[in-house]
This record gives C-alpha cells, sequence and structure tokens, in this order.
C-alpha cells in the first residue's frame, strides 16, 4: 500500500513537472504575442497556428546552441547557478494543492516550503553573477541580493494575515477555508501587498532591475547562453507561475468555483493571475533602484505589519480560531 | 523509512560542512553551506519537526546566507588572492580544532549520564500550533531576550548606517 502510493506520487510528480515545462514554453509565447499587441504589432505569429509552436523552436534552438562559459568563469558555481534558478521553483510547486487531496506533498507547512523554495532561486542569480567575472552580471548580482532582502521581509508578514484567519499553514486547508468567501475580501492590503512581493521575487518588470536590459545588457545572466541561459528563464516563468498558483491559493479561492471542476478553476484563475503580469508589464515603467528599495522597506513593510496588526486584533475580539 | 532518512540527510550534513571548512575559496564554501542548511532541513522534516524545516529554509537559507553571499561577492577571489590567503593560512586551523576538540569532550562524556539515550520520539509531527503555545507560553522570556538581541542590533546597523550628512536625492 506504501509502495503503490509512493509510485503514484512518484508519476503525479512527473506528470506535474512535465506539465509545468509545457505551461512555461507556452507562457513565452502568450507573453511574446500579447506584449506584441500591446505594442501595436503582431509578435511571433509564424511558426504553427497564431505561431503557437514558437515556443517548440525556441526550445529546439537552446539546446541545439552551443554553452558557453567565459573565460576566467569558475565553472562549478557557474554550471550551478541555472540549476539554482529553476529547480527550487518546480519544488514549490510540490506543495500546491489544485484540488481536494490533490497535491503532491500535502505538507503543514506548504506555505513556508513553498516561501524558502522562491527565496533560494536568489543563489542561482548571484552565484551566476558572481562565477561570470562580469561587471554587469556583478552590479546585477549585486542588486538580486539586496533586492530579495528588501522584498522577502514583506513577501511572508503579507500572508500572514491569511495564516491566521485560517489558522494553518497548510495550502489545501487555506483553500479549504475560502468555501464561502474569498480571501481577496478580508485581506485586500494583504492581497495588494502580496502580488507586489510576488512580481519581485519573480523579478519581472518594473522589478526587474538586477537584469534591466538598458543599463546592465542583461545583468547577471549576461554571460550565459543556449540551454544554461534557458534555464534561468524557465526559472522565471516558472516563479511567475508558482506567484500565480499562491495567489490563487491564498486570496482568489483556489479550486472554488461553479460548474467547472476544481483543478480547471484553479488553472483559469491562475492564468489570469499570469495574464496580469504580462499586462502589468508592458504598461509600467522600471523605477530607479534607490525608489524601488525604499518603497520596499519604508512603505510596504510598515503596510503589512499594519495589517497583521489590524487580522490579529480582529481575529481576536472575534473570537475566531 | 523516515529515520533512513533522517540519517543520510544528517550524514550529507556533516560531509558539506567539512567541505565548508576545508574549501580555499569563499563562496565554493558558502555553496557546500546552503549544502549543509538544506540537508538539516531535509532531516528535520523527516524527523517531524516541520516548522523548523520550513523555517530553516526560509531564514537560514533564505535571507542570512543571502547576506553572506551578498557580502563575500565583493571580497577579491581571483587566483592571485587565494593563493596570498592559503600562503598566510599556515597552522591557523590547529586552535579552531583545539576548541572543536574541547567542545567534543562533553558530548562524549555525556554519554553514560542517565537518560542520555532516551531518544526523542521518531516522525512525531509537532504542530506549529504546539510549537507556537510552547514559545509564548513557558518560555516567553526567552523568546522576548531574543528579540531585545534582534533590537539591539537593529540600532547597531542603524547607528553604522547613518550619514555623518544628508546628500543628493533622499
Amino acid at each position: 500500500m506504501i509502495i503503490l502510493g509512493t509510485i503514484l506520487t512518484l508519476v503525479f510528480s512527473a506528470v506535474l513537472i512535465a506539465a509545468l515545462l509545457v505551461a512555461a514554453g507556452v507562457f513565452t509565447w502568450v507573453e511574446r504575442r500579447v506584449l506584441g499587441f500591446f505594442q501595436e504589432r503582431l509578435g511571433p505569429n509564424r511558426v504553427g497556428p497564431f505561431g503557437f509552436l514558437q515556443w517548440v523552436a525556441d526550445t529546439v534552438k537552446l539546446i541545439t546552441k552551443e554553452d558557453a562559459a567565459p573565460p576566467g568563469a569558475d565553472l562549478f558555481a557557474y554550471r550551478l547557478a541555472p540549476v539554482l534558478a529553476s529547480a527550487p521553483v518546480l519544488a514549490g510547486f510540490g506543495v500546491i494543492a489544485f484540488a481536494p487531496q490533490m497535491s503532491v506533498a500535502a505538507l503543514d507547512m506548504g506555505l513556508i516550503f513553498a516561501m524558502g523554495m522562491l527565496a533560494l532561486t536568489v543563489y542561482g542569480m548571484v552565484l551566476g553573477a558572481w562565477a561570470s567575472r562580469n561587471r554587469y552580471a556583478m552590479l546585477g548580482g549585486l542588486r538580486a541580493g539586496a533586492q530579495l532582502l528588501a522584498y522577502e521581509s514583506f513577501l511572508g508578514l503579507s500572508l500572514m494575515g491569511v495564516v491566521l484567519l485560517t489558522g494553518s499553514f497548510n495550502l489545501g486547508q487555506i483553500v479549504a477555508a475560502q468555501g464561502d468567501l474569498w480571501f481577496v475580501v478580508q485581506q485586500p492590503l494583504g492581497c495588494l501587498l502580496f502580488l507586489i512581493a510576488g512580481t519581485a521575487a519573480a523579478h519581472r518588470l518594473p522589478f526587474d532591475l538586477q537584469e534591466s536590459e538598458q543599463d546592465l545588457v542583461a545583468g547577471f545572466m549576461t554571460e550565459y547562453s543556449g540551454m544554461s541561459f534557458a534555464l534561468f528563464f524557465l526559472g522565471e516563468y516558472l516563479a511567475i507561475l508558482l506567484v500565480a498558483a499562491l495567489a490563487t491559493t491564498l486570496f482568489f479561492g483556489g479550486w472554488h468555483g461553479p460548474w467547472l471542476p476544481g483543478p480547471v478553476w484553479f488553472g483559469v484563475k491562475m492564468g489570469v493571475i499570469a495574464f496580469a503580469f504580462i499586462w502589468v508589464r508592458a504598461a509600467l515603467p522600471r523605477p530607479r533602484y534607490d525608489q524601488l528599495i525604499t518603497f520596499a522597506w519604508k512603505a510596504a513593510l510598515p503596510l503589512a505589519l499594519l495589517n497583521l496588526l489590524l487580522t490579529g486584533a480582529l481575529v481576536v475580539l472575534g473570537g475566531q480560531p | 523509512m523516515n529515520a533512513t532518512f533522517a540519517l543520510w540527510a544528517g550524514s550529507l550534513a556533516l560531509i558539506s560542512a567539512l567541505l565548508v571548512v576545508t574549501r580555499a575559496s569563499v563562496v565554493h564554501a558558502l555553496i557546500w553551506l546552503l549544502v549543509t542548511l538544506l540537508s538539516l532541513s531535509a532531516s528535520f522534516f523527516a524527523l517531524g519537526a516541520s516548522f523548523a524545516g520550513a523555517a530553516q529554509i526560509l531564514i537560514y537559507a533564505g535571507a542570512i546566507l543571502a547576506v553572506f553571499v551578498f557580502v563575500v561577492m565583493t571580497v577579491d577571489a581571483s587566483p592571485k588572492a587565494l593563493e596570498q590567503e592559503r600562503a598566510r593560512l599556515g597552522r591557523a586551523w590547529v586552535p579552531p580544532a583545539l576548541v572543536a576538540a574541547l567542545v567534543l569532550v562533553p558530548l562524549f562524556a555525556w554519554r553514560g549520564a542517565p537518560g542520555a539515550d532516551t531518544a526523542a520520539p521518531m516522525g512525531a509531527a509537532v504542530s506549529a500550533t504546539d510549537l507556537g503555545m510552547l514559545l509564548f507560553g513557558p518560555w516567553a522570556a526567552v523568546v522576548e531576550i531574543a528579540s531585545g538581541l534582534l533590537l539591539a542590533a537593529l540600532m547597531g546597523a542603524r547607528h553604522l548606517g547613518r550619514r555623518g550628512k544628508p546628500e543628493g536625492r533622499g
């Protein structure tokens, strides 16, 4: 019985990993098409119907491309960094509950585990930057480190309101507690802060100063090519999907919804949030670096603490768990 | 199953900890320190202390080590600088080794003491609620003292980070 359960878990995680890799690939195509429309151009539309197979062509190109390392690079760290940028994010999906009882590992510390996995991606960036022995990369790596510290602080705090209302870190139980009312209604500030911090954790525009093309070429991944480069990008797109999945779970009712089965609702909500990431990228300019850090420490962190304090007071006064 | 995994992860932590103190390149040492922290977290999970395991990843591996990396990246690690460091080290490993040996003595002396081998129950998961009740109940004073330390560190950082006079945009 235990062996059967282990085999089932292994099969489920293999299917999940495959689905996520395909989803990340398709997402790159969606992003390029949608950004194209936002900018009044067409985007990639040649390969397959509506250019849908563009991501397959890109993958083949990246796999066959030479994976070069610059002279003077520290090869051990240089090769390890792309793995550290993508593998933890995949592990983070292990605790997401796509439907009741439908997760690889229903850890009772699921939420903290997923946040820890998101935080680990910074090693990919700083190690890759250091190992490249390139000044642009180094600047990007330093920015990545400072940004992680600034945003990690209120990323966790913004979620604690939801944890207080549920009384559990288990993602399945958090969704189950939202049968009547989504937490976005009770925790609007927490939701907003989480989405901001999530954008920064996935280092997406307008929080992508560690790889901003205009002043740092591509920041920490300047020297990378071929599949190592692809792994960095895979990590970034998977991080967007993970943040979207966490937002769906924590604030938008997870699998709850009428008519359609639970996992379909989960996927639809995830897709809408991921689409919003593209929208934000198209709409907002990039702030200056000091503005970014100042906002995190002086505005977002106090707001997250205030949210936690108010929620705690309400829970205590209301006599909820 | 869980005990085997905990043992395996613990051995991994020991091996990588040895690698941490024997690497010449400080960034490589940090990579192995990351492996140490992650395998410690894995053994915590296997032993049922899932909160400690998750906090280990988020706080130690996620935040504290990131600060280390941040500092170390700015250190000169060219082959020439490494050569100088090696030449300078010489017998520098002797005093730390002696201190480590001193720490080991009570560890072995305790083996015969009564109640020393009552091992913690394996795999009995500790819930976050129980842990919180303990931390903010019987151990509340200790938690407050620890937070006082953090406050002191915060004030120290404020002191070190202050500027002589405000400059530019602020």
